[in-house]
């Protein structure tokens, strides 16, 4: 009998799906790393538990402690699995306006949820946790914007997994959220070859909830800037809503149920194999449908759907 | 001849509300002139008085992020898009 002993094992080795049906380009082969095939269902599982694991090893979390963690959803739901498993309280600081199945997914793992308003978008569910982190000391605060063991995940973890399964790898292209990802990977694909170009692809918030009274409240991860993210990028370029859900559809029609974000990073992913003569690009998608059935991203009249994306947070 | 800019909320009111501005010229540096002519308020608010881009600014010439691509000195033609976002957190 082969069986796993924890939740745990099960997050990483997550598999590489050919999806060059969709490729714009019959020169170039695009293979998706598909990421909602983690437990908590994100890729967001494996920063969870490396900057939980991290926080132990450090001796700055213990049993009984509190984390806190500004999240719009994903990192949040990882780091609730593992609390529920290794025994600690939750606090995620989560902007009102997300897909309601997120806040679902937290509560179903008990962890408490402190809402930050909408019209500051995720900008503002940042700020409110650190100001919550100045006051209560005795919270672990694990901040995924500037936690090392974020990008250190994806460069012990996603990167080489990445280029195990696919060493002729010539294009990364992946969501620009803490940057982690693209941090994390870009670098252990560029130690291995570097020829390899990393593309960023930026879902651009709604124009509702940018979260800004002025540019000055705009907000780079340290993580970008600490690990020299513009100059491991070489492009980084953004996508509508619009061919997000366009193509979350097309992904759908090929039998692949992917999260919003994975729409955006798709389109991305064509522009790049329209760009060049011939190529591998190996893409991430971040989660699945599951959590977005509720925007109607599928079934509902896609000018309605895109309307809604300029006050929900759908990335 | 024209490019279109694209303004986000934050920077509309600089701009006298308007969410998008068509401009006639040939790069970046170009447009943020003749930007900040149109609107004097628009001053330092994209480019610095130094010359380079605003920290929590990001510039796209048809969807792609200009500090990967000339800068100031990337070129703009007839029909392109000029969109200006702020730098926001995801996650």
């Amino acid at each position: 009998m082969a069986y796993f002993s924890s939740i745990l094992e099960l997050i990483g080795n997550t598999p590489l799906l050919d999806v060059s049906s969709l490729s714009p380009n019959s020169q170039v082969r695009i293979l998706a790393k598909l990421e909602g095939q983690n437990p908590g269902g994100s890729v967001k599982d494996r920063i969870a538990l490396a900057m939980i694991e991290d926080a132990e090893k450090t001796g700055r979390l213990s049993s009984g402690d509190t984390i806190l963690e500004p999240s719009s959803g994903n990192t949040g739901i990882g780091l609730a699995m593992i609390s529920k498993a290794k025994g600690y309280t939750l606090k995620i600081v989560m902007p009102e306006n997300v897909s309601t199945e997120r806040r679902a997914c937290l509560e179903s793992w008990g962890a408490e949820i402190i809402q930050s308003p909408g019209s500051e978008g995720s900008n503002g569910a940042v700020r409110h946790a650190q100001k919550l982190a100045e006051e209560r000391p005795e919270y672990v605060f694990l901040y995924q914007y500037a936690n090392p063991a974020n990008p250190r995940a994806h460069f012990e973890g996603t990167g080489p997994e990445i280029f195990r399964d696919c060493p002729e790898v010539t294009h990364f292209v992946a969501g620009l959220g803490t940057s982690g990802t693209l941090i994390g990977v870009g670098s252990f694909l560029k130690s291995k070859n570097p020829q390899v170009e990393i593309w960023a692809i930026e879902p651009p918030s709604g124009e509702m909830v940018d979260g800004l009274r002025s540019l000055d409240d705009g907000y780079i991860p340290p993580i970008f800037v600490e690990n020299n993210g513009e100059d491991l990028l070489d492009r980084r370029t953004i996508v509508s809503p619009r061919e997000s859900i366009e193509w979350v559809r097309k992904l759908a029609s090929v039998g692949v149920f992917a999260g919003i974000s994975s729409g955006a990073v798709m389109a991305g992913a064509a522009k790049c194999a329209r760009a060049i003569d011939q190529g591998v690009i190996v893409v991430v998608f971040a989660d699945g449908g599951w959590k977005y059935l509720s925007t109607g991203a599928w079934s509902d009249d896609i000018d309605q759907v895109v309307d809604r994306a300029k006050s929900m947070i759908y990335f | 001849m024209s490019v279109e800019v694209r303004l986000p909320t934050v920077l509309r009111v600089h701009a006298g509300g308007n969410s998008s501005v068509s401009l006639d010229v040939e790069n970046l540096r170009e447009l943020f002139e003749k930007l900040t002519e149109l609107y004097p308020a628009m001053a330092g608010q994209v480019v610095t008085d130094e010359g380079s881009f605003h920290r929590f600014v990001n510039v796209y010439v048809n969807d792609d992020d200009v500090r990967y691509l000339e800068k100031l000195d990337t070129k703009v033609r007839d029909g392109d898009v000029v969109t200006i976002l702020p730098a926001v957190a995801g996650g």
